[in-house]
């Protein structure tokens, strides 16, 4: 395996790893939100929060570009306050990794904690537990297979996604290249062998992600009621 | 005293809510489904915010629309015993236990967990998934959970009425032992007669959120004007009086009622234990004359104090036995054949077998004295 082949290995590991662990903070308290709301802003952040799944990627990837270069709100701002450029940098990446993989981790704790329902927060609340002790103490813990799924859907997603990582990344070696983009120009360049290598690698890959879900979700205790 | 006032809406309706209630030993909720109870409760809790509400507990304001006022439940300090156990799953019997009493402040009642435990006898569920106990088990833990969080105030909601009868006995003497072993006010809300008569002291009798009648468990129980809402066939009275014989060859106890005896199948206690057992309308004939050859072994003295006609066919005639309410629910017809009229006297008919083992319940630890006397109030 090249050099550069490890590399975006590696990249895109760190890029998938720094991603599920964001999502999971900030779309914790989304998700209980959406769960337990009566707003109507719900219906407004709902479908916001779902967006990424039925978007063509090019579509969101270049929005975000606007957004994050030079020229726009965020990639400004971040350029006056760091002196780089988010766009085509891994903090932009990083960024728009987060916003295109939101429904992967809010929707499976969504559903986990509406099936947690609030009758156990109430029965922790007349124990003399505040609403963040409940939290932590009885809904995570009774989440913990939303929490599961969510983590590694989030992960796996980052790994696959192409158009955004593309549109917003760029193909710079050591710094925005990424597996998918790497078996891409391998493809162009018409090196199969690399190609296959790559691509066999994330089949696989893929693949025990999933049945390492399958096991977990077994051994986990059924917290249901 | 806990005073609730406000306003909740239901799907059907808006109550207006205007409670006031002495809150000593344990004080039933009761009343038929659907009109508030769970709900009056779940605000006592601040589980539930009502509207422009107000609640009051011990002179001290949990909530207070008018001025803002909100204690979260968390920090009422109350017990709160759901209708169904809402143990948490993720952890066994013995951690939901820990999980109470590593929140719990100092509070009224000083019983260790090790108390509650040996109370409540949940020593061998300890170690136990919370799956794996059954519906009555689970119940016990929920009860126990809640007391270790030493709670000022215990709320219970039906805690009874998801479990099937032999659960449902199996669980009672806990009550009773927690009743007359801690020194806990409890509400308790049920919609079934043989709880509250066993269990509560005093009753508020609930309909549509509001107290329509309370009091004494015994005299509210005999009102004659609060007939429909006990339900047709719940009507009775509760009786009370000390054991005077045991009969082992038919397996017969004899009650003391003033001077004359009730005889009813036998209950397991100590001569001089004072039972309280509740005799519904409908099992009380009326003879004008003492009546022979009859399988009925219960003939009682008795004077007629009031009768009330109905619309239908029947009328319920209160009756004074021995200083005792007692109901009896005959036809009108038998009424105007009988020529029954209030101050006639007349022998009061009371089959044994009605008198249901499992409606017998057990009179505490009460003496005699402070429960004799019950003068009707209709």
């Amino acid at each position: 395996m090249s050099p550069g082949d490890l590399s975006a290995i590696l990249l895109t590991l760190k890029l998938a790893g720094a991603t599920a662990l964001i999502l999971i903070l900030i779309g914790t308290p989304l998700a209980w939100w959406l769960a337990h709301t009566r707003s109507k802003l719900r219906w407004i952040i709902e479908p916001a929060v779902a967006l990424p799944l039925v978007l063509p990627p090019t579509v969101l990837g270049f929005y975000l570009l606007i957004l994050l270069g030079p020229a726009g709100t965020i990639g400004g701002a971040w350029v006056q306050l760091t002196g780089e450029t988010l766009a085509f940098s891994f903090s932009g990446l990083l960024i728009a990794s987060v916003i295109y993989s939101l429904p992967f981790t809010v929707q499976p704790l969504q559903t986990a904690f509406q099936s947690v329902g609030s009758k156990h927060m109430e029965a922790a609340a007349t124990l003399g537990a505040s609403p963040f002790d409940a939290f932590m103490t009885i809904a995570s813990p009774i989440a913990i297979r939303g929490y599961i799924t969510a983590a590694v859907l989030t992960f796996a997603h980052t790994i696959g996604e192409f158009g955004v990582v593309l549109m917003v990344g760029g193909n710079i070696p050591e710094k925005t290249r990424m597996i998918s983009i790497a078996i891409f120009e391998h493809v162009e360049t018409l090196s199969y062998d690399e190609a296959h290598r790559l691509s066999a690698g994330l089949l696989v890959f893929s693949f025990l992600v999933l049945m390492a879900v399958t096991i977990l979700h077994r051994r986990a205790p059924v917290r249901a009621g | 005293m806990l005073i609730l006032r406000g306003s909740i809406r239901f799907p059907e309706f808006t109550a207006k809510v205007d409670v006031t209630a002495p809150i000593s030993g344990i004080v039933g909720l009761f009343g038929p489904s659907g009109h508030g109870k769970t709900t009056l409760l779940r605000m006592a809790a601040g589980l539930e915010r009502g509207h422009n509400a107000y609640v009051e507990y011990d002179g001290e304001v949990w909530q207070d629309d008018a001025t803002g006022i909100f204690v979260p439940p968390h920090r009422r300090r109350l017990g709160f015993v759901f209708q169904d156990a809402h143990l948490f799953p993720h952890l066994t019997a013995g951690g939901n236990l820990d999980y109470a009493a590593r929140r719990a402040k100092q509070g009224r009642t000083d019983l260790t967990p090790e108390q509650v435990t040996e109370i409540l006898d949940l020593g061998p569920l300890l170690h136990r998934r919370v799956q794996d106990l059954s519906g009555g088990e689970a119940q016990r833990v929920a009860i126990g959970r809640a007391l270790v969080s030493r709670p000022r105030l215990l709320l219970m909601d039906e805690p009874l009425s998801a479990l099937d009868l032999r659960r449902k006995m199996e669980i009672l003497p806990y009550i009773e032992r927690l009743r007359d072993e801690m020194d806990l006010p409890v509400l308790y809300v049920t919609h079934s007669l043989d709880e509250l008569s066993r269990l509560a002291d005093h009753v508020l009798l609930i309909r549509d959120g509001s107290v329509v009648a309370e009091g004494a468990v015994p005299e509210v129980m005999q009102r004659m004007d609060l007939g429909p809402m006990l339900g047709r066939f719940e009507a009775g009275v509760i009786v009370e009086g000390p054991i005077v014989a045991q009969d082992k060859t038919y397996a017969m106890t004899d009650l003391a009622i003033g001077d004359q005896v009730l005889r009813m199948p036998r209950i397991e206690a100590d001569l001089g234990t004072v039972v309280r057992i509740r005799i519904r309308a409908r099992d009380v004939s009326i003879a004008i004359e003492q009546p022979a050859g009859l399988s009925i072994r219960n003939v009682l003295r008795t004077r007629i104090t009031e009768i009330f006609g109905e619309d239908g066919a029947f009328a319920e005639v209160l009756m004074d036995l021995e200083g005792t309410g007692l109901r009896s629910r005959i036809t009108r017809e038998s009424v105007d054949r009988l020529g029954l009229k209030p101050g006639m006297s007349v022998f009061a008919l009371i089959k044994s077998s009605a008198v249901d083992r499992r409606l017998i319940p057990g009179g505490g630890k009460r003496s005699p004295n402070s429960s004799s006397g019950i003068i009707p109030n209709a």
